[in-house]
């Protein structure tokens, strides 16, 4: 293995980190939050000495392979987890590492789920940090790296870094520039973003919350900077964050396919419109189950639509404490919870591109039992699927399963109910933030053991990176000279 | 500029690697999944699965949004598909790789029915630089430039040969005509000399004369080699018939070895002049007995690489003078280039390099585009020739005045048909045919891409000011 590689990326990736963490140095100085300051100039201090490192061993060859692929982007989120939990930590705003290590874990997987019982009384510069962490982890790090600088020039070598960090069972580039497809994601991503942002203000939201509020949203974290979530504001604010999250967890190519006017192209993505129509069917079976609990129907479809964009895209914001309502709606947004969003988009979950797969080998498979001579291909958005990609997405279930089966048993040594045991493993391992019972939306994790807590933030890895780059560190095979 | 290239062969891989350097954005089609695969892990490109002569693939591959579609597939018939297809679909221009030699003489009047820029035969290019090499079989390399008046020649310093211990300047001396060395290869390394550099046993030089002297220069150097009379050419493929018919045309006898009896019959019928002999050329007990001792050169041209290297050794070992080995694969240059092996001659190198300079000339936008442009020193320095126009900077100027980038050299200026070796008086004027040398690493696409760029930026101040 090209270790030198791995460990030249590494730096590159905190030097990176360090710069970003320089804006909310000066919101700290700013609003004189001397302790924030403090916490965020140490550890960029931290990130910048640790970035030395690199000096000592210069990669020989910048050439690696896909197992240096996986190895660099597994390492990567946990440095910038680390680091990133630095702030917290040493400011004293969340005194115990581990709380502060959840916490940040929790932003760069955009999960969103929380040990804070008090959002509010947190210092501005280390809640802009905390939803920074969600825009940045949406779209990924190693792909914000991409996309500011050439890695390895002319080289395909960092393919591999984009199939290990790109949700999906498909990556695929854009253009046939690395560095130009990275850019034209994160142009994308920063117009959205930005269009989000004006949107808000026009509402009257303040522009710390439309900022923070359209990184939690872009991300599809669901990080909020009051103890509420959404519920405090107005229905047009929410309706925009609704909108939005629904955008978000769409496949970004269907927004480059947009830009470039193959409308044809987008008609006939067949993952988008089982999206669309698992979104609307859910928004309308919620809307008449939780009916009596609201005013009138529009009411109730304003918080049902909210709700379900909010839990399939895997965001986690809330309007309103969906753990008190009836059981079939409840239900129904632990399975979009599962389901997610689309491939390609800051969305976790399962992926709906995988369902889709999914269900047609299921099909076919059983189809095949009727006329066992039949010859079948499996067809997405117009061309033939290859058999290794179906069985990555077979493999990829059963990982999840029992890696999902795994925690279950070790988070039910809290004796938590098993309603809050079992979601709150779904909800970290899809990235969405709230679950039901305890975790629910109103409530958060502080009352996990510090173990829990460990294993919660090592699922929200595992889920966000799609399982496989984190097995690949414990594969002992990985590590050997080749 | 985006480029599709269809077919990752030979020569669709090595243009791949050569275009995606220069930084265009390449899109590969191919049939074959596993090539493709590679080629995404090794290169910054995207690929498309399928039939590049399809039209569905080519609107996957966005063909009617590049500006250049490169067919190069093994069959030419699809070669010429595809390119009619990428033309009707919008694509400015199209290059074919057809290799048939019953198509390769109806290649002009094809070109314009079909409305193609350009047609490349590699094993026609191959033949052609072969039938060069063996006029003067005193140079490993020749390149040519300025429509054939000046040619780039590479020499090998033999143990014997009385240019062992001089300095260059003592070289030009003898030499008596005007000559430059512009690069010298020694060991592993690739020098841009100056007149005191010394010469060793073993260097290889290459000199820029103009073509007229080239007879002279060998003579006054004392490289004279016997005149090929003799050729004898193992394998009988494409190559061997193209360079049989030229080398029959200009008087020399040509036996050619050739294992598969059809083949033969085929040969004796086209090359009623030439001797065929249908026999295993990989047999010692068969070069021997066909006299390879007694033969002015060798040309291996089995399709075997590695048949070719071993034929080639044993000619050098039975002591013919001028030995000639064609080879697919280059990337093991290095390795056989001091065991025997000194002329090497690999067609899809050259394909691909007659392609990369039709796309640099494309390029480019101004008019003093590349004329020409040639890979020497095993590839590590690139030799082009350039037209000076009005946009052309430092019009004029004496060469000790012009500053240069680095490991850039002006080897000749050809000025209405009269050759000047440049010296420090000289001047480059408007209309002039430039010829210039570089390290392989620096992209150079336009004249004014030579000029150390420092200056330039203080130019342009100068200009708004």
């Amino acid at each position: 293995m090209n270790r030198r590689m791995v460990l030249y990326v590494l730096c590159l990736i905190m030097r990176v980190e360090a710069v970003l963490l320089v804006p909310p140095l000066i919101i700290a100085f700013a609003q004189r939050e001397d302790m924030a300051a403090f916490g965020f100039l140490a550890a960029i201090a931290a990130l910048l000495g640790a970035s030395l490192l690199t000096l000592l061993k210069k990669p020989r060859k910048k050439v690696f392979y896909a197992r240096e692929g996986f190895i660099i982007v597994a390492l990567a989120w946990f440095v910038v987890s680390i680091f990133g939990a630095l702030p917290f930590w040493v400011s004293g705003a969340i005194p115990s590492f581990i709380d502060s290590l959840f916490e940040t874990v929790s932003g760069f997987t955009t999960t969103g789920a929380s040990i804070l019982t008090n959002v509010e009384a947190m210092p501005m510069s280390l809640l802009y940090w905390r939803s920074f962490t969600h825009w940045l982890g949406g779209m990924g790090v190693l792909v914000f790296v991409l996309a500011i600088m050439p890695l390895a020039k002319n080289s395909g070598n960092t393919m591999h870094i984009l199939r290990a960090e790109s949700p999906g069972p498909q990556v695929d580039k854009l253009v046939p520039r690395m560095h130009n497809s990275a850019k034209i994601l994160y142009a994308i991503y920063v117009g959205m973003t930005l269009l989000q942002i004006i949107l808000l203000l026009a509402g009257g939201m303040p522009l710390f919350e439309s900022v923070t509020t359209a990184f939690g949203t872009a991300g599809t974290g669901g990080f909020g900077v009051l103890n509420d979530s959404m519920a405090s504001f107005s229905p047009y604010l929410q309706s925009v964050v609704t909108v939005f999250m629904i955008l978000f967890g769409v496949n970004f190519n269907i927004f480059f396919l947009l830009i470039m006017r193959e409308y044809y192209k987008i008609l006939r993505n067949e993952e988008l419109w089982v999206y669309i129509g698992l979104l609307l069917g859910s928004i309308l079976l919620i809307t008449f189950n939780v009916l009596p609990m609201f005013a009138n129907i529009g009411e109730s479809f304003h918080h049902a639509a909210f709700q379900v964009a909010s839990i399939m895209t895997t965001t986690g914001f809330a309007t309103v404490d969906f753990n008190t309502w009836p059981q079939l709606s409840r239900t129904i947004l632990v399975i979009l919870m599962v389901l997610g969003a689309c491939a390609g988009s800051t969305g976790g979950g399962v992926k709906t591109a995988r369902v889709v797969l999914l269900g047609k080998s299921f099909v076919r498979d059983v189809r095949k039992l009727l006329r066992p001579r039949s010859v079948a291909l499996i067809k997405m958005n117009d061309r033939t699927v290859e058999e290794d990609t179906v069985r990555g997405v077979y493999s990829y279930l059963t990982a999840y399963i029992l890696i999902a089966l795994i925690s279950v048993l070790l988070i039910s040594i809290n004796n938590f109910s098993l309603e809050t045991t079992v979601t709150s493993v779904v909800s970290c391992m899809n990235n969405i933030g709230p679950g039901l019972d305890l975790v629910g939306p109103m409530g958060n994790y502080s009352a996990f053991s510090g173990f829990s807590k460990l294993v919660l933030s090592a699922d929200m890895l595992i889920g966000r990176l799609e399982i496989f780059p984190m097995l690949m560190l414990l594969v002992p095979a990985t590590w050997k000279a080749r | 500029m985006r480029i599709a290239i269809v077919g990752d062969g030979k020569v669709g891989s090595a243009l791949t690697e050569q275009l995606a350097k220069e930084g265009h954005d390449i899109v590969v089609i191919d049939s074959n999944k596993a090539v493709l695969r590679d080629a995404v892990e090794a290169l910054d490109v995207m690929v498309v699965h399928g039939n590049g002569a399809t039209l569905k693939v080519q609107e996957l591959a966005d063909v009617e949004h590049s500006d250049l579609l490169i067919a190069a597939t093994s069959a030419d018939e699809i070669n010429l598909l595809c390119c009619i297809i990428a033309r009707k679909l919008g694509c400015p221009h199209t290059i074919a790789r057809v290799r048939n030699p019953e198509y390769a003489h109806q290649l002009y009047f094809l070109k314009d029915e079909l409305g193609l820029s350009m047609m490349v035969n590699p094993e026609l290019a191959a033949a052609s630089e072969i039938f060069r090499l063996l006029q003067f079989p005193s140079f490993l390399q020749r390149d040519s430039f300025a429509k054939g008046r000046v040619e780039i020649v590479e020499i090998e310093v033999r143990g014997e040969s009385k240019l062992t211990g001089k300095k260059l300047a003592e070289l030009y001396k003898t030499a008596r005509v005007k000559v430059l060395v512009c690069a010298v290869e020694r060991g592993d390394n690739v020098l841009i000399p100056d007149g005191n550099f010394k010469l060793h046993k073993h260097d290889k030089l290459y000199v820029t004369a103009s073509s007229k002297d080239l007879a002279k220069l060998i003579h006054n150097l004392g490289l004279e080699r016997r005149k090929i009379r003799n050729v004898m050419i193992v394998g009988g493929g494409n190559i061997a018939y193209y360079l049989a018919e030229d080398l029959i045309a200009s008087g020399v006898n040509v036996k050619m070895i050739e294992i598969d009896p059809e083949r033969c019959l085929l040969l004796a019928e086209a090359l009623p002049r030439a001797t065929i002999i249908e026999a295993d050329g990989s047999e010692r007990g068969v070069l021997d007995s066909e006299g390879i001792g007694d033969t002015d050169a060798v040309v291996t041209l089995t399709n075997i690489d590695e048949e070719n290297l071993i034929i080639s050794m044993y000619a050098d070992f039975a002591g013919v003078s001028k030995v000639i080995t064609k080879i697919n694969r280059t990337e093991y240059h290095e390795v056989f280039r001091d065991r025997g092996i000194e002329c090497v001659v690999s067609p899809k190198e050259l394909c691909s390099h007659e392609i990369v300079r039709y796309v640099r000339a494309m390029h480019n936008t101004t008019e003093d585009s590349i004329i020409t442009l040639h890979r020497i020193v095993g590839g590590r320095m690139e030799a082009l020739e350039f037209k000076a126009n009005e946009s052309t900077w430092h019009l004029g100027t004496t060469l000790t005045k012009l500053r240069l980038k680095n490991d850039i050299l002006i080897a000749c200026i050809s000025r209405q048909g009269e050759i000047i070796i440049p010296s420090g008086a000289d001047s480059i004027q408007l209309g002039d045919t430039v010829i210039v040398v570089t390290t392989a690493e620096k992209i150079v696409h336009d004249l004014n891409d030579i000029f150390d760029e420092q200056e330039d930026r203080f130019r342009f101040k100068e200009g708004h000011e």
